[in-house]
């Protein structure tokens, strides 16, 4: 057993709001009329489409696969057939569109052919490379990719491994229960884990308020005969952030900008365990989760919901209460408003809120800062929320990274403790966003101006290739007279554009090449003259349609709009011959 | 009196040896203000100011020939970067600010002239003669130098949209109305 635990600086108490939603057990939602797939649905690439419109696809089937290391695959959540890949609102804060795979299930919800895996007989690599055509990401709701989190560093072995079940937001239950009911497969998952990553020990962090699911990881990890330790870690918001549950339970603090592996500790989510075991156990891709629906609602739950459910329809499940006036997706601290309920439900989905004006009354407005340093006293990393916010809010964004802004995990304890009531992560979440773009544009600018040099030097070496092939051209010709009297008028720029060329015959070659040019111009002139004339008659040649029962009222704009074009026609005709003459 | 004279001669040979060694070994190769200033403008080479590309407008300023507000890809922004970095005033953009722009050849219509190949500064066209062309989106800069030399008028300048990889959290602002 842990001999003592250690504490995080800073961190809040808000109201839980578990309660509801535990009473029942998970419950399977129904199938959606039509799922809704993002391909893009964790950290990193896009998912690239493997699948084609009108294709008939099984469950689990993979609609998208990996781009790159860091990217996840992305499956059918039934069976069915893709009638669309389009644009469709994403689960995200802006609401805009992302690519989306349309699945009209055939009712049949037919898998594919599985194939369990004895990990153990694999090579890690092929271990990881499984995981990420199975789909699964850190479910805790960053969707990081697990797979490029096991590898494990040569120079520092792993120590602990972290599994965090600590689950801090208030209202989320997803976990408690997804503990309570299926606690063996978690620590199944954990152990593949563990070998993957070589630890020494594997900890289990759960807070304390979740004493049944605490009970059932115990009773699982020794019916299993592990050697997991199972601690419960006080209630304290941000608890199950994965630097503080890494402090909590190893006293081990993740510097600025640098990672837990770098301290030999990797942290991953119960959830997260759990879909990687029945990926290789079981040969079942990530195609659904289980999402909190609670709030403002009759029967709070948690649903275990198949991915690309519209949000609608899973909110519909616990039937809205009237007085709701928002949704939210992620927890009350850390989630967003959703802006259009038709968006799917993703890995990211763990909580889906609706919200009244009682259970969340709209903000007091915002006050002057008074720098009480409440903020700071409440940071769970130990910045300083207050400085912060005066540069992000002067837009001083060299300073916010010089006061480490890109440490800040956004939980939201500064905004929850400040007397002034200011939107402290907002600001934090703004000036981020505008680092981010200012980093892409400083990119940007940076290629093309490599590419707009690599063209010149491009040009002056054809350039001075073509001369040295005069040269050489003029060279094997015999020297005409011409060639003294050109010598001496040559300029001695001339001779220092081209390569070698400081021969006579060479500048006397340019003059007389001279000629033929202007006849070359006027043929391309007559080219392109005679291209356009072309495109203008290809225009002209388009015959209107539906132009059979016309009324007499349109007959009469469409002469209207004809005599105009005519007028147009005969100005345009008529300037060049004029510049002409 | 010769020996004080002595020492000061010693003196002021050996500090001017010494600065003028070091005028040799630690040469600066260019003008590194321009430097600067070139890394602020947008790289688009689009001509605008006037100047045949960024590197010469950056000259310009550099030598004080030129105005810090012709450039309109950089927008105000980057006139209130070009005057905190001179220690010059801020003025108003001497052109329009437009939004990001993207060039787009209506393929039915290009004829395959390779005229726009030639005018695009970063090599952002595909295409060969009496062939389609195409604009590579992700690195055409916007400069708009295509858009003249088509004989067809077949290029047209569309500005970007907002999309999830270019979405921006907003600042934030209240209403006036509710806070009072």
């Amino acid at each position: 057993m842990l001999s003592r635990l250690f504490k995080f600086n800073g961190g809040v108490k808000p109201q839980t709001h578990k309660a509801p939603s535990v009473e029942l057990p998970i419950g399977q939602a129904p199938l959606p009329e039509r799922c809704y797939v993002p391909l893009h649905q964790s950290i990193g690439g896009a998912a690239n489409p493997a699948v084609s419109v009108g294709q008939s696809v099984l469950k689990g089937q993979v609609l998208g696969n990996a781009d790159g290391w860091v990217s996840a695959a992305v499956h059918a959540p039934t069976s069915g057939t893709v009638v669309a890949i389009e644009a469709h609102v994403a689960a995200h804060p802006s609401g805009l569109p992302t690519l989306t795979a349309v699945i009209v299930p055939d009712g049949r919800d037919e898998w594919i052919d599985r194939q369990p895996i004895d990990h153990r007989h694999l090579a890690p690599e092929q271990v990881r490379e499984l995981l990420r055509d199975a789909g699964v990401v850190g479910l805790g709701g960053a969707v990081f990719p697990s797979h490029a989190k096991l590898t494990a560093a040569k120079s520092i072995p792993v120590e602990h491994l972290v599994i965090n079940g600590a689950e801090c937001e208030p209202f989320m239950t997803c976990d408690d229960m997804l503990m309570r009911e299926r606690a063996e497969d978690i620590v199944r998952g954990s152990a593949i884990f563990r070998e993957l990553l070589g630890a020494r020990q594997v900890l289990i962090g759960i807070e304390d308020n979740k004493p049944e699911a605490v009970a059932a990881m115990r009773e699982a990890v020794s019916r299993l005969g592990e050697d997991y330790e199972v601690v419960a870690v006080p209630t304290r918001y941000p608890a199950g952030g994965a630097k503080q549950l890494i402090r909590v339970l190893t006293g081990k603090e993740v510097p600025a900008s640098r990672r837990s592996t770098d301290l030999a500790v990797q942290c991953f989510n119960v959830a997260t365990a759990y879909t990687a075991y029945r990926a290789l156990a079981y040969g079942e891709p990530v195609i659904s989760r289980i999402v909190t629906v609670t709030g403002n609602v009759e029967q709070a739950r948690n649903w275990e919901v198949r991915l690309g459910t519209p949000m609608r329809e899973v909110i519909a499940l616990a039937q809205p209460k009237p007085g709701t006036h928002q949704y939210l997706m992620g927890g009350p601290m850390m989630g967003f408003e959703i802006p259009d309920l038709a968006a799917p439900v993703v890995k990211a989905t763990n909580c889906l809120i609706a919200g009244s004006p009682a259970l969340f009354p709209p903000p007091p407005p915002e006050m002057p800062c008074i720098r009480c340093g409440a903020c700071a006293e409440a940071c769970p990393h130990e910045l300083q929320p207050f400085e912060l916010y005066w540069f992000a809010r002067a837009r001083n964004f060299g300073k916010t990274q010089e006061y480490f802004i890109f440490d800040c995990i956004e939980c939201g304890c500064c905004s929850y403790v400040c007397p002034s009531h200011i939107p402290l992560v907002q600001y934090f979440r703004f000036a981020k966003s505008e680092i981010w773009a200012r980093e892409r544009e400083k990119q940007a600018a940076d290629a093309a101006k490599a590419r707009f040099e690599s063209r010149n030097a491009r040009e002056q070496r054809e350039a001075a290739e073509k001369a040295e092939r005069l040269a050489k051209a003029a060279a094997n010709r015999p020297a005409r007279p011409v060639a003294e009297k050109a010598d001496s008028s040559a300029p001695p720029s001339t001779a220092a554009d081209g390569v070698g060329m400081t021969t006579s015959p060479a500048v006397a070659n340019v003059d007389t090449e001279a000629d033929p040019a202007p006849e070359a111009t006027a043929i391309k002139q007559a080219t392109i003259a005679a291209a356009m004339a072309r495109a203008r008659a290809q225009r002209e040649a388009v015959q209107p349609k539906n132009t059979a029962a016309l009324t007499d009222e349109q007959q009469r704009q469409i002469a209207a709009i004809d005599a105009r074009r005519a007028a147009v026609a005969g100005q345009a005709d008529s300037a060049p011959g004029a510049g002409d003459g | 009196m010769i020996s004080t004279l002595a020492i000061m001669a010693l003196g002021a040979i050996v500090l001017g040896a010494a600065l003028g060694y070091a005028s040799i070994r630690f040469k600066v190769e260019g003008n590194p203000l321009v430097e600067k200033i070139d890394a602020i403008l947008p790289q688009t080479q689009c001509g605008q100011c006037g100047y045949p590309g960024c590197k010469p407008y950056a000259e310009a300023i550099g030598s004080g020939e030129a105005e810090i507000n012709l450039c309109p890809p950089g927008g105000m922004d980057g006139v209130r970067k070009l005057a905190d970095l001179l220690g010059r005033e801020v003025k108003p953009l001497d052109a329009e600010e437009k939004p990001k722009q993207v060039a787009i050849i209506i393929e039915q219509t290009c004829i395959g002239c390779t005229l726009c190949i030639q005018a695009c500064p970063v090599d952002a066209i595909v295409g060969a003669a009496k062939q389609m062309h195409t604009v590579v989106g992700s690195l055409c800069t916007g400069c708009e130098l295509c858009v003249k030399p088509c004989p067809v008028e077949c290029i047209v300048m569309e500005p970007i949209a907002e999309n999830l990889d270019n979405w921006k959290w907003k600042y934030p602002v209240f209403e006036i109305r509710r806070a009072a």
